[in-house]
Order: structure tokens, then sequence, then C-alpha cells
């Protein structure tokens, strides 16, 4: 049951991440990136990290693409219009990804420990594996106040600089 | 085939009935009740008391030419109404009804399943019904459509954070993300729900006014405005698609009221502490309200019955008040209240803030768009954030 889960959202994903590339129309990419980020989702909550599942949803699928969405709306941004590629382009294009992938696929396999495997289900299951209990809400809460307060409270103040600094931009604009 | 899953099974056809049902005959209800608010009848032709409107309506809808717009983007448009009705119907399956029951000695509880991080699932999809709307409003190609889509979209994202700040206070008193344990940690009457054992009357308003807007509600419901929008995000959706953003609107509204149930109200438990034991004493405490109220019911219809202002009321409300009279009889009996006690009190108290819905869209006037910003972004947002921050204080001093 897991492993059929997780193929059918692992394809979802890629296809949806794929589609994000081949649509033309802004708002099919935006859609299909919710796919991506829907999808994720559930792969999280397979490896039983239900909160951090959840936060993916509320934060990137609910919240990010939201505005992603409203803005293109607001834009009414049209279709994208495709020009004749070059000859390089369409000779070298397919081997060049393949190659990278390959390459990619070469390093994760190098430099990855090797013994190591997550299962289904493992941060939430039963047992007294190190991984434990990860994904529960209570240990994401306590490693954000203790292990990384800092890290967790410069990233707040940050983003509330970066909102500053959108109004302050916004705001000479309009006068 | 597991137990558990012909369990499940069975238990997902019985919500999804009983939810679609009541889904149906809240509208009803809803077009009853802001027709007496204005003094008319109301649904009256089809069947006793338009009871029967419901089914009639979707009829109606379904047998309605299924038009599909020029212009529009088709795969978009064809989602957008699927979304909205799906993310509507996600959300109820993590609402616990009620407690565990014993069937020929298999327990089970009346909810379809229980996640620990339940409050933030409900949060998730509704956050995810925003799609419903804003692509239905962009992919119909249309100035009207679009703006109502757009509206819709502000609206949900600048109430949803009021929305979750409101719950997260709640959450902080029980000190669970479990819709079932929040429940349990209310246990034992009135005073210790989260409305006043914790103080939490201030986040029970403003979750109220953030769920009226986040449903698109009256006073709040601007994606829809007719005089200025003609039907706002749905105006090029017709037959079906129509209906399924109205059935939306609907199951969105029973999900909030559930869960205001559930974070503020105490859940399913009564307003004192009840003891389901075969003591009589207690079986005729806790059956007392909803006995007294059926009884009430019962005798009212038979009078109406006896008294007919219609030729057909003669049987029709003699046949609901012996219904009534049943049901009230029902609540006494021992084996039942365990698990129909809890079911009504979770009923009323989410029937009561259903009503609340209904009884201010016959009260309020619309608001401005802008006033509507103002008021989440500069008003709802920092009290909130007040209320928050006031009972973690507290909490932690407590604890």
């Amino acid at each position: 049951m897991d492993v059929v889960l997780f193929l059918v959202f692992a394809i979802i994903a890629v296809v949806a991440a794929i589609n994000v590339v081949v649509q033309t129309h802004p708002i099919s990419s935006a859609v299909s990136l919710i796919g991506v980020m829907g999808s994720l989702a559930v792969l999280y909550l397979l490896l039983g990290a239900e909160f951090i599942a959840a936060a993916q949803v509320i934060v990137y699928a609910g919240a990010v693409m939201v505005l992603f969405i409203f803005v293109i709306m607001l834009l009414n941004a049209g279709a994208e219009i495709k020009r004749g590629r070059s000859i390089m382009v369409q000779l070298l294009g397919v081997p060049l990804l393949i190659a990278f992938l390959g390459l990619v696929a070469y390093f994760v396999e190098r430099l990855f420990p090797k013994g190591v495997s997550v299962h289904f289900g493992e941060f939430t299951g039963p047992g007294d594996h190190a991984l434990h209990g990860f994904g529960s809400a209570q240990a994401v809460g306590r490693a954000l106040f203790t292990t990384y307060l800092l890290p967790f409270e410069v990233t707040s103040l940050l983003i509330l600089i970066a909102i500053l600094g959108a109004i302050v931009l916004a705001r000479k604009e309009l006068d | 085939m597991d137990l558990f899953i012909i369990i499940t099974l069975i238990k997902l056809v019985i919500i999804a009935f009983v939810l679609l049902t009541a889904v149906a005959y809240l509208q009803w209800v809803e077009r009853k009740v802001i027709a007496h608010i204005q003094v008319r009848p109301g649904p009256y032709r089809v069947g006793p008391h338009g009871l029967l409107q419901p089914l009639a309506d979707v009829i109606k809808l379904i047998t309605k030419e299924d038009l599909l717009p020029p212009y529009v983007n088709k795969p978009l448009y064809l989602f957008a109404p699927f979304i909205a009705v799906a993310m509507a119907l996600l959300s109820i399956a993590v609402i616990p009804f009620g407690p565990i029951v014993r069937v020929d000695g298999y327990e089970t509880y009346m909810q379809l399943t229980d996640l620990n991080i339940g409050v933030l699932f409900i949060l998730a999809v509704s956050s995810m019904g925003v799609y419903g709307v804003a692509l239905a409003g962009w992919a119909s190609n249309n100035k009207y459509a679009l703006l109502g889509g757009l509206r819709s979209s502000a609206q949900m994202i600048s109430y949803e954070l009021p929305l979750a700040l409101a719950v997260a206070s709640p959450l902080l008193v029980s000190n669970t993300l479990s819709l079932r344990d929040l429940e349990f940690a209310q246990k034992g009457g009135i005073w210790h729900w989260n409305i006043l054992h914790g103080g939490q009357i201030i986040a029970f308003l403003i979750f109220l006014i953030a769920a009226f807007a986040e449903t698109n509600r009256v006073p709040f419901d601007l994606p829809e405005a007719e005089n200025e929008l003609v039907a706002g995000f749905h105006v090029e959706y017709s037959s079906m698609k129509f209906a399924s953003f109205f059935m939306a609107e609907y199951l969105n509204m029973v999900t909030v009221s559930a869960m205001a149930t559930l974070l503020f109200l105490g859940g399913w438990d009564a307003p004192w502490p009840a003891e389901y034991g075969s003591n009589l004493g207690a079986l005729l405490l806790n059956a007392a309200v909803p006995t007294v109220i059926f009884v009430i019911a019962g005798l009212t219809a038979l009078y109406h019955g006896a008294h007919p202002a219609h030729k057909l009321d003669r049987y029709t409300l003699t046949a609901f008040g012996v219904i009534f009279l049943v049901l009230a009889a029902v609540f006494l009996v021992p084996i039942v209240q365990g698990w129909l006690l809890p079911l009504f009190w979770f009923c009323a108290k989410t029937g009561m803030i259903l009503f609340a819905f209904i009884w201010i869209r016959g009260t309020l006037p619309r608001f401005r768009y802008d006033q509507l910003m103002g008021f989440a972004w500069k008003f709802l947002f920092p009290v909130a954030m007040l209320n928050l921050l006031v009972t973690s204080l507290v909490v932690a001093w407590v604890s």
C-alpha cells in the first residue's frame, strides 16, 4: 500500500514538475507547481512526518502559490510566445540534459551514505529509532525553539525586513 | 477484507450520506429562516412546507443544460468546481462527531480518522479551497468572474491569518492538535469549555468573524456581490458545476461550525458533567434537554395538525408530531443514550452556529471592499495577535 501510494504520488510530482516547464501559460505552470507541492506533502505524510506535510500544504501549496496565482491574475499575463529555437539548442539540448542528470545521479550515489535508509512511516512509527517522533509538531517546535533558536529568530527578522522593503519599494511607485 | 476497512467504508457511506442530505436541507432551512425574517412563507409548494424543495432543486440543477462557454480555459474551468467540492468534503474526514461506539464487541470512534494534526489538516485543506474560487474566476474569461475570483482570493488570504491565530489560542489552552484530544481536554461541563475555561471568548468571536469571511458569507460575500459583479466568480457556470460551488459553500459552513464546536464549545459534551449510567436520575437529567425539545416540537406539530392552515397539514403535521414524540422517547432508552446524546449535543451546537450564519445573512448588509480588508488587517489581525500573546503568557504562567 505504502509503495503504491509512493509510486503514484512520486509520478504525479515528476509529471507535474515537467508540466511546470512545458506549459506556456503562467497559470497552468502555477497550477502544476501546486500539484508538485501537494504530492510532496503526501510523500512527507508517507514518511510519517505529519506536521511537515501539513506545513508544506499550508505554506507552499496554500499561501505561496495563492500569491503566485493572485499576481498572475492581477497582471493578466498572457501565454508565452514560443520563439524558434536555434539548431544548437535542438541538437544538444536533450543529450546535455541526460548527461547532467547522469552526473547528478553519480554524485548522489557517491557522496551520500549508503547504509542509512528511511522507511515508510518511520518518523512517527513505533520503536525507539533515532528518528521516532521526529515529524511531530512537538519535536519540530522543540527543535525550533532550542537547537535552532538563533537561525529561527534571525530568519523571522529577515522576513520582516523583506516585507518592509517591499512596502517601501511599492510606496515609491505610488507617489 | 479487513474488519477495519469494512467499518471505515460503512462510516464513510453514512457520513457522506448524512452530510450531503444535511447540506441540501441546510439550504432549505436557510431559505425558510430568511423568509420568516422577511415575513414571507418561503418555499411552500413542493412537499409539506416545502420540505421536498431540496430534491426539486437537485433535479432541476441536474437536468439543466450544462453549458461550456466559448473562450474559457477549458481544463481549469472544469477543474475549479471539482477542487472546490473535493476540498470541502475532505476536511470533514478528521472531524469527530461523538465518542467511542461499541457494536458487537467492536469499538470504533464516530470519526473517519484521527490525525494528530487534525486542526492543521483542516487549515491546510481550507487554504487549498481558495483555488476553487480563484481558478473559477480566472478560467471563466469574464471580467466579473475575474474580479470575483480576485476579491475572494485576497479576502481568503487576509482572513486566514486571524482565523489561524484564533484557532491557535484554544490549542494552547488544550495543548493538543488532535480534534479528538481537544474534545477530551474540555470534559466536565460548560465551565471547562475553552470558551469560558481558557477565557477564549475573544478568540471565539474572531474565529466566527473570520469564518464568515472564509466561507464567503454575508456580510463578507463580496466575491459574489450581485449588484456589482452579476454573480461573481461563478457567473459563467451552469447546471451541476454551478451547484457544486453552492455545495462547497454549505459544506464549508458545516465544517467551520463543527470546528468552532470542537475548538470552543466542548464538542459533543452536554453543558453539565454527564455520566451515562443506568442510574435513573442521571438518565433523566442527561436526556432532559433533547426530550423536552422534541416533546415541545411534537406537541406544537400536533396542535397545528389539529388546526390546519392547509388541508394537507392535517396529515403531514400530525405525522411529524408523532415522529418528534417517538424521538423524544428514544432519548430515554439507556442503551442508545451513550451515543445518541453526544450526537445530539454535537448537532445542536453546530446547528446553533449554522443558524447564526443564516440569521446574520438575514440581518446585515454587505461590507464595502476596502472596509473588509481594513477590518481584517487593522482590527481583527492585531486583536487576534494580542489575544494569542495574552493566552500564551497565561498558559506559561499557569503551567
